[in-house]
């Protein structure tokens, strides 16, 4: 990893990456067929509100309140956590955040932990830095176990360990499991239900004789400092109250203005990211409760690069991100590749757009290039980030940095501003398909010209819809009323 | 400078942008959302029991009288013999019978030792179907509905909110709160869902409407 963790070192580029990728057979069917569903039930429970784009406008609106005061939010959200009873540190990069909970883990003397799935920790490389002072940290949502005992990368936000299927996980549990704990039971089969039987008992004895928990946020209320946990399996909750001491560790851009906000929030992130009305189990807690959960709450404030965001100004409604991954589910390009050719802790649409801003535009050249600007993931997102115009943005980056004012920065230039405009984006899209189906042949086209050669080199790209998904949306919006 | 002061001052001129004496009420924030999503016609417990049974748990409706009979018929059903009993859980509800009721407090092995728990919400949200606790009396710790494999939530007609905006403004943040929807579940494989990983596999809800439908 690099200072600022999140890029995976050693990778490769998403080009070469995507091209290992495009080989694979039963990872592209596993992606396509997860993908597909996970999508048409998204779609279905964002119909049932027919208020979806009002909320989406108040969660815009409400993220960009709360980026443009972040300061004074992270002020008082520290003074209302530490009047509940609880710690908060500030940690400026991966380095710090490291340190921080790696001293705190050390205080209490122990030397395991149990983890709740979070990317946060994902993007500092919290397990090997731990494992390199001698604290073993335990995954514990089942697909995060599953990636963890491959010794693997996750490949999707929501199902981490999507690109594995029944059978490797069996394999995997019955090779593994041993090694960490309480081995998988004799004569393991690739039925669903009894690998997750075998994960629970596996992680039982975990839950019931760890001390220290680790966990990521969803989002904090800066009013009432009340951290909320959004999740299915019920491991967050176990890792929320069992243990003596809790270690959150949560990014500056996850608090919000007040507990009422939630309102927006809660209906929105479920409905998006596992298309359900609500998720088996949301947790919100403040501080410390005697008699209940951890007597000591630490929370830790990470901003390893998002300062550097927020000071982009069309880069920083990034930040409203809520990591649904409803933008993965809907992309072409994340549909054929998967995660891993991300090289990122982030995958997809919103990788493409975070990981060089957390990082710098120079440590992940490639990934602004890693999209058809169709322009889906904007539609998709229930906090409206912009990820063709920040894409766009990007792109005329990189290529300045590359080689200063050529013909490319500034057609790019040009795409950033027809993506201001939703006319022009709209016009522009149409366009799009219709020139793409003058491009294809069988569907596929060779070499695209211009900008987007360097991408297309290595694949073919598979052709833009005949019609674009804005007025594909708009249709089948309309035939469900 | 310490790290706090250093993202404070970082932050501070990533938003030189923004007008000094801009205040956050500046930022006008959209509030056309519906405060419920309910149909004027619709019926809350209708629609709570509908939205419930939609993630693989049962609602049985019943009225005051006939609690302690549902109760019994749930537990008999599901096998359930050795019973947590959160603080303030009224005792007169229980029905007499084969079950073996272990109060407050328990240590975690000896809840995990049990069949599961009984105990009282504090709101219901129609349109979600879901059932919040806060620990308040008769709800019991967090660990209490969650180490046993089974858990039987008896929840009054008149705590059950429209939507989620009704149902977070009836809730006291400075408390724990779990929002429950259906049972514990991953789709982690294959995206086959699963119920029951780390949580109760089953959810039972008791439905107490002032009368029997
Ligand atoms: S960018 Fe939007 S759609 Fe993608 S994960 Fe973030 S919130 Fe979800």
């Amino acid at each position: 990893m690099n200072g600022r963790g999140v890029v995976w070192l050693g990778a490769p580029s998403f080009p070469v990456a995507a091209k290992q990728a495009l080989a694979d057979p039963q990872l592209r069917a596993n992606l396509k067929r997860a993908t597909t569903t996970i999508r048409d039930k998204r779609l279905a429970v964002a119909a049932e509100l027919d208020d979806w784009e009002a909320l989406r406008d108040a969660a815009a609106a409400i993220k960009k309140r709360t980026a443009r005061h972040l300061d004074r939010y992270l002020l008082q959200l520290e003074e209302s956590v530490t009047a509940a009873g609880g710690t908060v540190h500030w940690a400026a990069d991966a380095g710090e955040a490291n340190r921080i909970v790696t001293e705190l883990v050390r205080a209490t003397g122990e030397t395991e932990v149990v983890k709740i799935k979070s990317m946060a920790t994902q993007e500092i490389g919290l397990n090997e830095h731990l494992a390199v002072h001698g604290i073993t940290a335990y995954e514990t949502d089942l697909a995060e176990l599953i990636v963890q005992l491959g010794d693997d990368r996750p490949s999707h936000i929501l199902v981490p360990a999507i690109h594995k299927n029944r059978t490797e996980i069996r394999d995997l549990f019955a090779a593994e499991m041993a090694h960490w704990g309480r081995p998988a039971p004799e004569g393991l089969t690739d039925a669903p239900r009894e690998l997750a039987e075998a994960a629970r008992r596996h992680l039982r004895e975990k839950f019931l004789t760890a001390k220290v928990a680790v966990s990521g946020a969803n989002f904090a209320c800066a009013d009432t400092g009340t951290v909320v946990i959004v999740e299915s399996e019920g491991n967050g909750r176990m890792c929320l109250t069992l243990p003596e001491t809790l270690i959150t560790v949560m990014g500056i851009e996850k608090v919000l203005p007040s507990w009422s906000e939630l309102e927006v929030f809660l209906q929105l992130l479920p409905r998006s990211s596992t298309g359900e009305r609500m998720n088996p189990y949301t947790s919100t807690f403040t501080g410390t409760t005697e008699g209940d959960g951890p007597s000591a709450f630490h929370l830790v404030l990470l901003d390893n690069g998002r300062t550097d965001t927020l000071a982009d100004r069309v880069g920083r409604q990034v930040l409203a991100c809520i990591r649904c991954s409803a933008c993965l589910n809907v992309c072409p390009v994340y549909e054929r590749t998967g995660g891993h050719a991300y090289g990122s802790v982030y995958p997809g649409p919103i990788g493409a757009v975070l990981t060089p801003q957390l990082v710098g535009p120079e440590h992940a050249a490639s990934l602004p290039f890693a999209s058809t600007l169709c322009g889906a993931c904007y539609e998709a997102c229930p906090v409206k980030i912009d990820i063709p115009r920040v894409l766009t943005h990007l792109r005329a980056e990189v290529v300045e940095a590359q080689g200063g004012r050529t013909a490319e920065a500034l057609a790019l230039k040009a795409a950033g501003k027809v993506l201001d405009s939703p006319h022009l984006f709209a016009a522009a899209q149409k366009a799009a398909a219709l020139g793409g189906k003058a491009l294809a042949r069988k569907g596929r086209i060779g070499r695209l010209p211009g900008p987007a050669a360097g991408w297309s080199d290595t694949r073919d790209t598979p052709a833009p819809p005949a019609e674009s998904f804005r007025s594909w949306w708009r249709k089948n919006k309309e035939d469900d009323r | 400078m310490s790290s706090r002061e250093a993202i404070l001052a970082r932050i501070r001129s990533a938003l030189a942008d923004v007008p000094a004496d801009e205040t956050p009420e500046d930022v006008p924030v959209p509030r056309a959302y519906r405060r419920s999503h309910l149909a004027p016609a619709e019926d809350r417990t209708a629609v709570f029991s509908e939205r419930v049974a939609d993630y693989r748990a049962t609602v049985t409706r019943t009225d005051p009288a006939g609690l302690p009979a549902t109760i019994a018929a749930r537990l008999t059903a599901r096998g359930a013999e050795r019973l947590a009993l959160p603080a303030g859980f009224p005792l007169e509800l229980l029905p007499a019978g084969p079950w073996e009721w272990h109060p407050e407090p328990l240590d975690t092995a000896a809840l995990d030792g049990l069949d599961g728990t009984i105990t009282l919400a504090a709101v219901g949200i129609a349109v979600t179907g879901t059932i919040v606790l806060d620990t308040g009396p008769g709800q019991g710790r967090r660990a209490l509905t969650l180490v046993p494999d089974y858990h039987l939530c008896v929840i009054r007609s008149e705590q059950i909110a429209e939507d989620l905006p009704d149902a977070l403004a009836r809730l006291d943040p400075a408390r724990p709160l779990t929002f429950v929807s259906g049972p514990s579940a991953t789709s982690d494989i294959e995206l086959d869902r699963v119920e029951g990983v780390h949580g109760p596999r089953t959810l039972d809800v008791v439905l107490v409407t002032p009368e029997q439908p």
